[in-house]
């Protein structure tokens, strides 16, 4: 066991775990955190992408040991009140059907957005393939990218 | 104009009344304000006192209303539109709606299971009454207050009138409570709708995109304990010994021992199915603690009965013995009819077992002590696990509660609840509350899996190229995906049908759409064959059976409507301009019906870099009235790339009993660059109650996939997964 002093939301978050605990369940476990869920743990499904210093990553293959100074954004930390453009675009398209993959999806859809404002189809289509939703809200998902990226940018 | 007969409902709100302090009258309960959803909507304060008006919903002293949702949300959208339902008939502002997830009340509610799309085809009659009802003593409390006849009140959007005098529904929610129900109740015309057939988003949508704790795996509880399993490698394996030596001594961990859900005289119902029963079990103060102590277990397993493989299944599949098929309808003299054929068709399919792969893992959060069981979690079939924990718990069923969560998924896994159970036994073992969590590859390589089918199809065109006979012999291990009453069954005058099934240990059950899953992509497909045999367009020659079937059916036992099955190729038709495809893209179109809903696809298809890349696919769905636009056409949506995704990638295989996937990384799902690039969804429009929609949307694309497949490629493709590279069945 050790401590680790982890940037969380833009709080100081003290844990006191194995190092080799992932971040997922230091997120899940320990903080309370529970918006950023577990798929696979085997970062095939990206249902636990969170961003560290704003860059998509699968939080179940990332140790805490290796955070050091990063600072880490959950879903609950994208925005104070729900109204990200992002997350406001999956409200207006009404993308969830049971809504577990979302978080992950949104996480990795704002990473996207970050570095490219502007995405094409195609890029959506290729940024977004490490996410997996089985209820197959792609088609939406991709909608509400497109509406996110105009909002954003209007 | 709708009349019901109050009294089933009525008896139902009476035992609420009782719960509630009531005699006869309906009388108001002083519950805690429900904070939930504030955020929501306009809903800006809560309200002082809430005044139930039946079991359905109740309403504030300020005009809040909180409307129950009664069954398990698995994605589906119910917990939008069955409380709509509500709405529509109590006439209410939907802006100051709060849903609430219902409790587990099987004398209350009807039928809380979600399964076999049908929660609000059977919730349809008592959400509109539980609606219509409360309205109307809301009616009496202002006709009191007014001193006019009740029949001259109107209302809209939670306010009642008469002659220029308006009251609020909270203003007079107190009164109403006290009001006796009528014997029997009108119900709105379904063309004064005015919430039911508009678009409402969902109702926990705003808590999904900010991760708010919603699902099962996010319970957390004081004290709470973490627990996981180590499961048999290999169906047909059971538990020899182990050592938990090393696992018992890894920090944060509370217990390691075996243990059984179903014990060997314990009475199974059909909500029980679990290949397993016997586990190791690990119990920690959190996951990863548990995690790293698991993989420290020293199991031994050993073999309790065959231990089965894909290459056997194959083997079996290509020689099944007569004993074992049966006739499960016959019109004609189809053998006769082959004989003297001018042209006859015959071909096979297969297809693989699938695993469900629920994005969110099995798991349930348990806390039973020596008198009581509190249980938490995904499940959708509550009402008879309650029944299946108070039989093993040895707890009477009044002592079981089960509290449904959001569900990351369902797919019909969760109608076999044995992880219900399984964390029930641990927390009875423990004296502790505890969550039993399964990694992916627990719960990928302990399914209960869609079985693998095989369907031959043989067919007899006369020299005129007219249909005169249809065989169709399916089966499967171990179920048979066979209809026989459903289309062409009706259309053909010599007509066979034949089942057939081969046992297995695999555990096995209903998956999205069960058995249509596999027969209507196949039947889709074979009659695209024919039609092209017979030299015909394929929708003109499925309409031309369809006018058989509708103007001079075979059999009597046919379970579909000609017409509306019609009705969906005919807007398909239209909808995707049939005939005047762009060069380059390659079609194929499908219709099926099931779950008492049409629905007909066309998908187009480029080929790119000779790979095939779906450019559209175009849906007609009749599913009689559409309660919730936006959510139905997410559906629609999401099951055809959900039944694209199945077909063209996914399998489960076996080498000696063990699965050969265990997570994403060997089993295949469709992902966003695979899915089609638009899919258009139209619905026909009708009065007719609504039908199922959960799985109709699933199945029929398959076969127009497979149909459009052929165009692109000049093959066509009998086995699934289409994409499959390295795995064929048959």
């Amino acid at each position: 066991m050790a401590v680790f002093k982890l940037k969380i939301n833009g709080k100081s978050r003290e844990v006191d775990v194995d190092p080799f605990t992932p971040l997922l369940w230091v997120l899940r476990d320990h903080v309370g955190l529970v918006g950023t869920k577990f798929g696979c743990g085997i970062a095939q499904c990206g249902a636990c992408t969170v961003h560290v210093d704003g860059k998509a990553v699968r939080s179940c293959q990332m140790p805490v040991q290796l955070i050091g100074e990063g600072e880490v954004t959950t879903i609950e930390g994208l925005s104070e009140e729900g109204d990200h453009p992002v997350q406001k675009a999956w409200l207006e398209q009404d993308v969830p059907q049971c809504g577990y993959c979302q978080a992950g999806q949104i996480m990795s859809a704002t990473a996207l957005l970050k570095e490219n404002p502007n995405p094409t189809d195609e890029e959506i289509e290729t940024a977004m393939s490490g996410n997996i939703c089985r209820c197959g809200t792609y088609t939406r998902i991709k909608r509400a990218i497109k509406s996110a990226a105009q909002n954003q940018n209007a | 104009m709708a009349i019901l007969k109050t009294k089933v409902g009525r008896r139902s709100f009476l035992k609420t009344s009782a719960l509630a302090g009531g005699g006869l009258m309906i009388s108001f309960s002083w519950l805690a304000s429900c904070k939930s959803g504030k955020d929501e909507k306009k809903v800006s304060e809560m309200p002082d006192e809430w005044f139930e008006l039946n079991g359905y919903l109740k309403i504030g002293n300020n005009g809040v209303v909180t409307i129950m949702s009664p069954n398990p949300e698995i994605g589906q959208n119910v917990k939008t539109s069955m409380p709509m339902i509500v709405a529509e008939e109590l006439d209410v502002d939907w802006e100051t709606v709060i849903v609430e997830q219902a409790p587990l009340d099987t004398k209350l509610f009807t039928r809380q299971l979600a399964g076999g799309s049908q929660s609000i085809r059977q919730g349809w009659n008592s959400l509109r009454m539980a609606g219509a009802t409360a309205r109307d003593v809301l009616r009496q409390a202002a006709a009191k207050k007014w001193n006019v006849p009740k029949e001259e009140i109107t209302t809209s959007k939670s306010v009642l009138e008469h002659k220029g005098k308006k009251l609020g529904y909270g203003e007079v929610a107190a009164e109403a409570a006290s009001m006796t129900v009528p014997e029997e109740i009108e119900l709105k015309s379904k063309g004064d709708f005015s919430i039911v057939g508009t678009p409402r988003v969902n109702v926990d949508g705003k808590k999904i995109v900010t991760g708010k704790p919603l699902y099962g795996l996010d319970i957390q509880k004081e004290g709470m304990l973490y627990a996981m399993m180590e499961h048999a490698p290999a169906f047909g394996m059971k538990l020899k010994s182990f050592d938990a030596a090393e696992a018992k001594a890894m920090p944060g961990i509370k217990d390691v021992f075996s243990m059984k859900s179903y014990p060997d005289d314990y009475e199974r119902q059909w909500s029980d199915v679990a290949a397993f029963s016997e586990f190791v079990v690990v119990v920690g103060n959190s996951t990863w603690e548990v995690l790293s102590a698991k993989k420290k277990l020293k199991v031994e397993w050993e073999k309790g009965s065959e231990l089965e493989s894909t290459a056997d299944h194959l083997a079996k599949l290509d020689n099944i013995p007569d004993s074992v098929v049966n006739v499960a309808r016959k019109d004609g003299d189809p053998e006769k009819v082959f004989q003297n054929a001018a042209k006859v068709i015959e071909r096979t399919y297969t297809a693989p077992f699938l695993s469900h792969n629920t994005l969110e893992p099995m798991n349930f959060f348990a806390d039973v002590t020596a008198d009581k069981a509190e249980f938490i979690g995904p499940i959708q079939t509550p009402e008879f696990m309650e029944k299946s924990a108070s039989a093993r718990l040895g707890l009477p069923l009044e002592k079981i509660d089960i509290q449904m969560t959001r569900m990351g998924g369902g797919f019909g896994r969760r109608l076999y609840g044995h992880f219900l159970i399984e964390a029930g036994v641990i927390s009875q073992k423990m004296k502790a509350p505890v969550k039993l969590v399964y990694t992916r590859e627990d719960d990928m390589t302990f399914g209960t899996y869609r079985p693998a089918y095989r369907a031959d199809y043989k067919a007899a065109l006369d020299e005129n190229n007219n249909l005169i006979a249809f065989h169709v012999k399916a089966g499967g291990i171990p179920e048979s995906p066979l209809f026989a009453n459903r289309f062409p069954a009706g259309a053909v005058d010599n007509y066979l049908a034949e089942s057939w099934t081969l046992e297995s240990n695999i555990s096995v059950g209903a998956f999205r759409a069960p058995r249509s899953n596999f027969i209507a992509g196949v039947e889709q497909a074979f009659i695209d064959e024919v039609a092209e045999a017979a030299g015909k367009d394929p929708i003109d020659f499925r309409l031309e059976l369809m006018e058989k079937a509708k103007n001079a059916p075979v059999g009597k036992d046919n379970d579909y409507d000609a017409e509306r099955y019609a009705g969906v190729l005919r807007l398909v038709r239209e909808k995707s301009k049939w005939g005047s495809e762009e060069k380059g893209v390659h079609r194929g179109v499908s219709a099926y019906f099931c779950h008492d809903s049409y629905v007909a696809n066309v998908v187009d298809l480029e080929m790119k870099n000779n790979e095939p890349v779906i450019k559209k696919v175009y849906c007609a769905v009749d599913c009689g009235i559409v309660v919730n636009p936006i959510a139905a056409t997410n559906l629609v949506e999401g099951g055809t790339v959900d039944g694209i995704g199945h077909a063209m990638y996914s399998a489960m295989t076996f080498k000696d009993g063990k699965p050969d996937q265990k997570n994403f990384d060997t089993y295949r799902l469709i992902r966003h660059s695979e899915a089609p690039k638009d899919v258009e969804v139209h619905f026909v429009k009708s009065d007719i109650d609504p039908t199922g929609l959960g799985e109709p949307p699933f199945p029929p694309v398959i076969g127009a996939l497979a149909n459009a497949l052929y165009k692109a490629s000049g093959k066509r493709t009998y086995s699934q997964p289409f994409m499959a590279k390295s795995f064929q069945l048959g």
